[in-house]
């Protein structure tokens, strides 16, 4: 009989049970707060884990070392800030919100671990400018591989699963890992950048399908300095066009991202493509709704679409309630933190909402 | 005089990133920035390599040098652990320190990078933040942006959010003691003069193009020039 070898358990990584110093990301906070509010809820609502959010977190300087305006001396001691908080916590398991940053700082650690003379000249410029010492993480995860590490504990606790609950059958999901999670140093990704896992592990155990499609490992096309500076979005775009067009044969029911940056642009370039071309990669002209992983696992929790952010999004998410049978209240989605209503946002003129 | 090759050497990404290429292209049949531009990482590693000090310079003053994405698909691939992604970036950090970048239409872009997410990060504590994605700079986000924007606190005090106040939660305000020390290790690290440098040369060129420069913000004629500027000659 013919096994089916899974390559991704080649990349696997330990990733720490408990006591966590949780690093927010810029990106993050700005497109997706209530995310970040959502894993935080998980680890400590669901699965009772002791987790540390620092008020003095600042940026790693992740966006602006790739768009190359941080010298790496710079990044380093900026980052190394960041771990003598963590040092001041006592806690040791580093988790970073954004991708980017968990790139970094697997950059970081593997250059300290080759290159120990710039890990003295870090520690001597963090001395200089603040007084400060700093210990090296014992872990490092991102906050997607602690959730697929208790990815079954979740599930007994879900109240959905990704099923069509008109058809019974799985929903087929795209998932979106983010570059800088498997390309920079594979190792300390689950399944690496070639046999992405980290999230279709939890599509699969979830009740879900995972799309396969040719374009799966290609960039959204962020690019940094590609995005950040207009007269250059048109390789932003253009990449991430790219992948829609490689998807849209398969008919995703939604696509799941790994990367704060990614979702955003994923669920952003669809209305800008719609608006720009008169373009939609669905049937019905509504767009494929874009998630991150936390509202994925909150949704599937049971927890309020709107209290989780899911409103913020161009890409409407209604479809993919209505398909797994989440009960919401559409007068509830614009309503703030006052209880008030607060108004709808306007209507695309091409993507349906 | 110091050969710009032996100063591409002195930074360990360089180190890192270039093993003897051998030419065989799998980085440019990969690169998603080789889809979109006329870009060859294969070239890049190759002229570097070969160590010819008028192909580097010009090489450093070109639009080139900019297009890459740093996604760095690229690592994933070389059979000899060469990192094109990794020179790229050495090449634009000397390319700033000898002012070179002004000399291309994609060089002069740092000047607004600088001036947007490198100033984010010492006046507030973020790289990128809701309070500086303005909806006019940033049409692609759509009118759900702009409603998010207009309604922040109210929006994201509901998804759980700390917005602009002090304690712990997202996009909340960064005590200035904090900040104080990110400044600090930029001055103690030489990244406030690698800023200067970008403001310096940006200076002369705005200078050279008879544009107006004001010494802080966005409300600029150079910075609109460098931000929108697209010849449109840098496609297959």
């Amino acid at each position: 009989m013919e096994v089916k070898k899974h390559y991704w358990n080649q990349y696997q990584k330990e990733i720490a049970d408990d006591d966590y110093f949780y690093e927010r990301s810029c990106i993050r906070q700005t497109f997706f707060p209530g995310s970040e509010t959502t894993f935080l809820r998980i680890m400590k609502e669901e699965l009772g884990k002791n987790i540390m959010d620092d008020p003095n977190l600042h940026t790693c300087t992740g966006i602006g070392y790739h768009s190359d305006v941080v010298a790496f001396d710079t990044t380093q001691t900026v980052c190394a800030r960041i771990f003598s908080l963590m040092t001041d916590s006592g806690l040791k398991n580093y988790v970073p919100s954004c991708v980017t940053s968990f790139g970094l700082f697997t950059e970081l650690i593997e250059t300290w671990k080759h290159f120990p003379e710039e890990l003295e000249k870090t520690r001597e410029n963090l001395r200089k400018a603040t007084g400060r010492e700093f210990e090296l993480p014992t872990n490092i995860a991102h906050p997607s591989d602690v959730i697929f590490k208790f990815r079954k504990e979740l599930k007994e606790k879900m109240k959905y699963q990704l099923v069509n609950k008109h058809t019974g059958k799985p929903l087929k999901v795209v998932e979106h890992i983010g570059c800088h999670y498997g390309k920079v140093f594979s190792q300390h990704s689950i399944g690496g950048a070639e046999f992405p896992h980290v999230l279709a592990g939890m599509i699969e155990e979830w009740g879900g399908e995972v799309v396969d499609y040719p374009e799966r490992r290609h960039c959204c096309g962020f690019g940094f300095r590609q995005y950040l500076v207009m007269a250059n979005r048109g390789y932003s775009v253009a990449n991430t066009k790219k992948k829609f067009e490689s998807m849209k044969p398969y008919k995703p029911d939604f696509i799941v991202a790994n990367c704060p940056g990614c979702t955003m642009f994923m669920d952003k370039w669809q209305y800008t493509i719609a608006e720009m071309e008169g373009i939609t990669y669905d049937e019905f002209g509504k767009g494929i709704p874009v998630l991150s992983y936390e509202e994925m696992a909150g949704m599937l929790l049971g927890y309020n679409p709107w209290d989780i952010g899911m409103q913020t999004h161009q890409v409407q998410v209604e479809s993919l309630l209505d398909k797994i049978g989440v009960e919401y209240d559409p007068k509830d989605k614009y309503i703030g933190k006052s209880g008030n209503y607060i108004g709808e946002p306007e209507k695309p003129e091409n993507l349906k909402v | 005089m110091v050969k710009l090759y032996d100063v591409l050497l002195q930074d360990i990404r360089f180190q890192e990133g270039l093993n003897a290429c051998m030419n065989c292209g799998v980085c440019t049949a990969i690169c998603p920035a080789s889809e979109f531009y006329k870009y060859d990482p294969r070239q890049i590693c190759d002229l570097v390599q070969s160590k010819d000090e008028e192909k580097i310079e010009e090489l450093l003053k070109s639009d080139t040098i900019w297009y890459c994405g740093q996604c760095m698909s690229c690592k994933t691939r070389c059979p000899r652990g060469n990192v094109p992604g990794l020179i790229i970036m050495v090449l634009r950090k000397v390319s700033q320190e000898l002012g070179y970048f002004t000399e291309s239409e994609k060089g002069r872009q740092q000047f607004a990078i600088k001036r947007v997410i490198g100033e984010n990060i010492l006046n507030t504590g973020y790289c990128a933040h809701v309070n500086i994605l303005d909806p006019k700079m940033h049409p692609e986000q759509g009118p759900i942006w702009k409603w998010y924007k207009d309604n922040i606190q109210d929006v994201t005090d509901r998804l759980g959010a700390n917005y602009n106040r002090l304690g712990p939660g997202a996009l909340r305000k960064i005590p200035e003691e904090n900040l104080a020390e990110i400044r600090k290790i930029y001055e103690v690290t030489g990244g406030m003069d690698f800023y200067n440098k970008i403001e310096k040369y940006s200076k002369e060129k705005a200078k050279d193009l008879k544009m107006s420069f004001d010494e802080q913000g966005i409300n600029n004629e150079y910075f609109y020039h460098v931000y929108l500027e697209n010849k449109n000659n840098h496609q297959k």
